[in-house]
């Protein structure tokens, strides 16, 4: 879907973005990570132009970036940043409306997505669609942020650390709105964080750089267990790793049926297996029971098989 | 549709009443006056004539009207393109020069302009076109450039990366967000300019001014006070008009 070919970006003497190549297939969650200065943003507006590269290139459908008429290559490509910039002038509905109207879309037509994509983003289309910008809370301006940029259902969507701002609530809301919507529409998704936590909990695959470079691209299972360097190893969290490796883990991975007295504790299979070291560490036992989403007992998860086996 | 709290309008509410009750006292003050001889008989008992009648004064008011109207159009125009034009790539480099022009264009006293223009255009309306034209450019080029400035990058970026086209940028985008702080340049510029075109009396305009130089020199506090009354209303009326005008696109303050 996109792939970035040997890709340079230089500012004056300094290289933003060197040698770049990475090849991101159709339907997957890329998250580019990497310290302040590692260049992930202009990584990232250099798929739409916003930052020209200097050598090299990007394919987008196996055709030149440079190739498309610049304002179609943008409208194909939803784009949502951190400080949102939802156009201040315009209700809620005439911003999400922005680039179907710019296609030329039938009025109905607009209405009818606008009203799909608030619903989509939990946003009451009767309550907040005549809104402006300014009557809305943070997280609520960065739903109709994500909304303006799945409005012309596009090929691609590009997002610029667009949970950073907001309070941890929130946020986790927000990824979990992103994570349905992925698995929904199965769109290409390319995000930027510094947030690893947000990458581990998101991400597909995840590309690591540093002052421009990229440093390892994995899962993140894989960026966990294998880090290629000491880089890695430190930006991840040497001293977290195995928690880290948990927290990939649901608890059901390592369910077994009942057997002897039962535990006292109960956690449900939805957990981590993170989350059930926790509670196990918290409540002084070293096994716990497991309920599904209607609350029946479906087994039991012991520490010492969540320890042994991180690889299910 | 909101239940929110909406923000206050910027004049007391009625403001609209207040803003036609002032055009209706400037129409009764410059078609009445010159039948009010009885009242500033009594008012100026010395004066042999208490009341301004070599000109209608309605003629007066609507002269001083057009007179206002042309210049400061002019001043819109000229001071809104040439700020926009310095937001263009060929522009941004004449902003410095436009700056210091329009800054000149303010820092001359109109009367100088007035006085410097008279003997090359001689005497009349057009010299008092061009010292209000050019005195109200400075007023609307500020205004225009803060609005534009006041768009925040992220909006602008947006726009861009929501792939719409320059012109679609600038009419969509640009343009309304630049509109308040514009009305607010274009409102200095007029209002002052209603004040200033009082002056161009002293070359041989017709405005409300003209009751004002000759009760000066005649000695005449009567027609003074007639020609000051009528020109003080109608600036009142005019920032009024704009005060409705700021509120009725005022729907998405910030």
């Amino acid at each position: 879907m996109i792939k970035f070919e040997n890709a340079s970006k230089f500012y004056g003497d300094v290289a933003a973005i060197s040698q770049l190549d990475l090849d991101i297939q159709p339907g997957e969650l890329v998250a580019l990570i990497g310290p302040s200065g590692s260049g992930k943003s202009t990584a990232l507006k250099m798929v739409n132009r916003m930052v020209e590269l200097d050598h090299g290139r990007i394919l987008f459908k196996n055709q030149d970036i440079t190739r498309f008429n610049l304002q179609d290559l943008r409208r194909r490509m939803g784009y949502a940043i951190q400080s949102v910039g939802l156009f201040p002038h315009r209700t809620v509905a005439h911003n999400i409306a922005t680039v179907p109207r710019l296609l030329g879309w039938e009025a109905d037509r607009v209405r009818a997505r606008v009203t799909e994509l608030m619903n989509m983003l939990s946003m009451d289309p009767d309550h907040y669609a005549g809104r402006y910008p300014h009557q809305l809370s943070g997280g609520q301006q960065q739903r109709v942020g994500v909304a303006r940029a799945l409005a012309a259902d596009p090929d691609v969507l590009l997002m610029d650390e667009p949970f950073g701002a907001l309070d941890p609530v929130t946020r986790a809301a927000l990824q979990r709105a992103l994570k349905a919507i992925h698995r929904a529409t199965g769109k290409t998704i390319l995000f930027v964080t510094h947030d690893l936590d947000e990458a581990l909990l998101l991400a597909s695959r995840i590309v690591l750089l540093n002052n421009g470079r990229l440093v390892q691209v994995g899962t993140p299972l894989e960026l966990l267990q294998q880090p290629a360097n000491d880089f890695v190893g430190d930006f991840l969290g040497r001293a977290d790793l195995g928690l880290k490796q948990l927290s990939l883990q649901p608890v059901a991975h390592y369910l077994k049926p009942l057997a002897g007295p039962a535990p006292a504790y109960l956690i449900p299979s939805t957990a981590t297996a993170r989350e059930a070291i926790s509670c196990m560490a918290e409540q002084h036992v070293s096994s716990l029971r497991v309920a599904d989403a209607n609350g029946n007992i479906i087994g039991q998860v012991s520490a010492p098989d969540l320890l042994a086996n991180n690889h299910v | 549709m909101s239940d929110w709290p909406v923000r206050p309008p910027l004049t007391p509410r009625g403001g609209a009443k207040t803003l036609s009750a002032c055009v209706v006292l400037v129409l009764l003050l410059a078609y009445g006056l010159p039948h009010s001889e009885r009242v500033f008989s009594t008012l100026f008992p010395d004066l042999s004539r208490p009341v301004y009648l070599q000109e209608p004064m309605a003629d007066l008011l609507w002269q001083h009207m057009g007179l206002v109207l042309v210049s400061s159009a002019t001043a819109v125009v000229v001071g809104t393109a040439a700020a926009f034009f310095t937001t263009t790539i060929p522009g941004r480099a004449f902003k410095p020069l436009i700056d210091m022009l329009a800054t000149l264009g303010q820092t001359f006293p109109p009367v100088a302009v007035l006085a410097v223009a008279v003997p090359v255009v001689g005497f009349g309306e057009l010299p008092a076109f061009l010292a209000l034209a050019i005195f109200g450019v400075l007023p609307v080029l500020q205004g225009t450039l803060a609005g534009l400035a006041s768009i925040p990058t992220p909006v602008l970026d947006s726009a861009h990366a929501m792939g719409m086209t320059p012109r679609q940028r600038l009419t969509e985008v640009q343009m309304p967000l630049a509109f308040p702080l514009w009305l607010a340049g274009v409102r200095t510029s007029v209002i002052v300019n209603i004040g200033t075109a009082a002056l161009a009396s002293t070359v041989g305009a017709k405005t409300l001014g003209l009751p004002i130089i000759v009760g000066l020199s005649g000695f005449n506090t009567a027609y003074v006070l007639q020609g000051a009354v009528v020109l003080g209303m109608l600036a009142i009326a005019a920032d009024l008009a704009f005060d409705q005008l700021a509120l009725r696109f005022d729907r998405s303050a910030a």
